[in-house]
């Protein structure tokens, strides 16, 4: 399979603080990127950079043998840990949101048949979640995981190529997380998703994950701990016999 | 049971939030009858029975020079200038406060000159306003205007550029631009707190207007007070002070009411 998203030689320095150093992936479109690492060793960064969030100080990103914009777009999706959803809207309006912008430009709204018509879609999307009953709900009056369930729907709903996952998981309880982990697996195989998540539960990376990367640094310089940016010191690629119900993972490399 | 810990229930609440106010009006009806049993004819606490006569003269009878009724005159034109002056800051906060708070590089280069504004006294820049406008309509609103807009484009800006940046990312991974987000994401978010601002200026705004009113001015509540000042008139002045409190407090009730209905998401409640 080509790669749908390259990174060439990429370094995020912030100041004379190097946080990420010769990162060269290519991850190929319809996998499950599994991202893990020591506190501080860059994960986010990454991920941001990616998300184009921010804007590496080395090295290229292409998507689809394109480079990247260094601005967030709809071509990437992403769900944070926390504040993924907007509490001024309810789930409908949450959800709705990403087709409104598309479709009308200048006041973000959609009215008539247009509007039908997206109802239709969102709620088809909150119903693959589990949410479709809870329509009429704000954020405040739901819990974290059918927040995080809704954060997910709202991003899908713009069928981004990459859907970035920061965490998305880490503050829920284990019963929801091991239910939002059935609903991540369901829908990445329905919509034939391309996924990088970035966790600190390693159980979580392997069960999920298609491939493992372990960011951590290469070098440590005692002296001076900031000098030397994290690389991928691990990249393990998993084949899951998708057959099988228990989550047999072998490791072909 | 500790104090931290004791919840009055609504009727208990109800009576001990009436009990201050009963216990004042109790010791002025002590302190008036005290000083009128001294000197009958005592004008710094008139009785409430004064009170009511030289009301009634304002509030029924009209003015013998103007043909007006000066009590409903007076607070028409008062309650006009505030909102004139209230809706103008609304407004301009509206449209600043969303653009400064969502756009860095309006921030950038505003920020500064609106904290140069906000710290400059209003009353100081009355002179100004009365060269510059003239005695009418138009320097009382603009000293509103003036003294309680920076305060709360401020207030609003600071909100806005506080949302959780979390928010903006996802907005624009959903297709936004900076319009969209400023029109579905920070505008919504700041109406709440823009409401907010607003029941805080009204004590400052009230304080304006009664200021320019006292300055120059033919009509309005604090015109009426500043004038009678000079015939020692308490039993017109003290009830004239009530209402004002009276207005301000329905003023800020209706916007608190308004803010729960209009905006159930931020209080995490029920819709």
């Amino acid at each position: 399979m080509t790669a749908l998203l390259s990174l060439k030689n990429l370094w995020v320095e912030y100041g004379d603080k190097v946080v990420l150093e010769r990162i060269s992936l290519d991850i190929a479109g319809g996998s499950f990127v599994s991202i893990i690492g020591p506190s501080g060793a860059g994960k986010s960064s990454l991920l941001r950079v990616i998300l184009g969030q921010e804007r590496p100080s080395r090295g290229t990103i292409s998507l689809g043998g394109a480079p990247l914009p260094a601005e967030c777009g709809p071509d990437r999706g992403v769900v944070f840990q926390r504040y993924s959803v907007f509490p001024h809207l309810t789930v409908l309006g949450n959800t709705l949101l990403g087709l409104e912008f598309s479709a009308s430009p200048l006041i973000a709204r959609l009215f008539g048949s247009k509007r039908r018509a997206a109802v239709g879609e969102a709620e088809a999307m909150l119903e693959s979640v589990g949410l479709r009953d809870s329509r009429h709900l704000y954020p405040a009056q739901m819990s974290g995981g059918m927040q995080q369930r809704l954060a997910i729907a709202q991003a899908l709903i713009k069928r981004p190529r990459i859907l970035l996952l920061d965490e998305p998981f880490g503050a829920l309880d284990p019963g929801i997380r091991a239910d939002m982990h059935a609903l991540i697996t369901r829908l990445w195989s329905k919509h034939g998703l391309t996924i990088i998540m970035v966790t600190h539960d390693i159980k979580e990376a392997f069960s999920l994950g298609t491939r493992v990367l372990t960011l951590d640094k290469r070098r440590h310089d005692p002296h001076a701990p900031h000098r030397y940016g994290a690389g991928v010191v691990y990249d393990l690629a998993l084949t899951r016999k998708v057959a099988a119900e228990d989550s047999g993972i072998t490791i072909d490399k | 049971m500790r104090w931290v810990n004791r919840t009055p229930g609504r009727g208990a609440a109800f009576l001990l939030g009436a009990a201050p106010l009963v216990v004042l009006a109790l010791a002025y009806i002590i302190a008036t009858a005290a000083r009128h049993a001294a000197n009958p004819a005592d004008k710094i606490l008139p009785l409430p029975g004064s009170m009511a006569e030289a009301m009634a003269l304002l509030l029924f009878q009209a003015d013998p020079l103007s043909g007006e009724y000066l009590f409903w005159a007076d607070t028409v034109a008062s309650l006009w200038r505030l909102g004139v002056g209230l809706g103008i800051a609304t407004t301009s906060t509206v449209l600043v406060g969303l653009v400064v708070g969502t756009l860095p590089p309006v921030r950038a280069t505003f920020g500064p000159l609106l904290t140069a504004i906000a710290v400059v006294p209003p009353i100081a820049l009355l002179p100004i306003l009365f060269i510059v406008f003239g005695l009418g309509e138009a320097a009382k609103v603009a000293l509103i205007v003036v003294g309680v807009t920076p305060f709360m484009i401020r207030d609003v800006a600071g909100h806005v550029a506080a949302l959780p940046r979390e928010q903006v990312i996802k907005a624009l991974t959903l297709g936004a631009n900076s319009w969209g987000v400023m029109l579905r994401v920070a505008l919504p978010q700041a109406m709440p707190r823009l409401i907010q601002a607003l029941r805080l200026s009204l004590g400052p705004a009230w304080v304006f207007l009664i200021s320019a009113e006292a300055i120059a001015a033919d009509i309005g509540l604090g015109y009426r007070i500043f004038l009678v000042r000079r015939y020692l008139a308490m039993d017109v002045i003290l009830p004239y002070v009530a209402w004002i409190a009276v207005l301000a407090v329905v003023m800020d009730f209706a916007l608190s009411q308004s803010r729960r209905r209009l905006f159930g998401w931020a209080h995490g409640a029920a819709h």
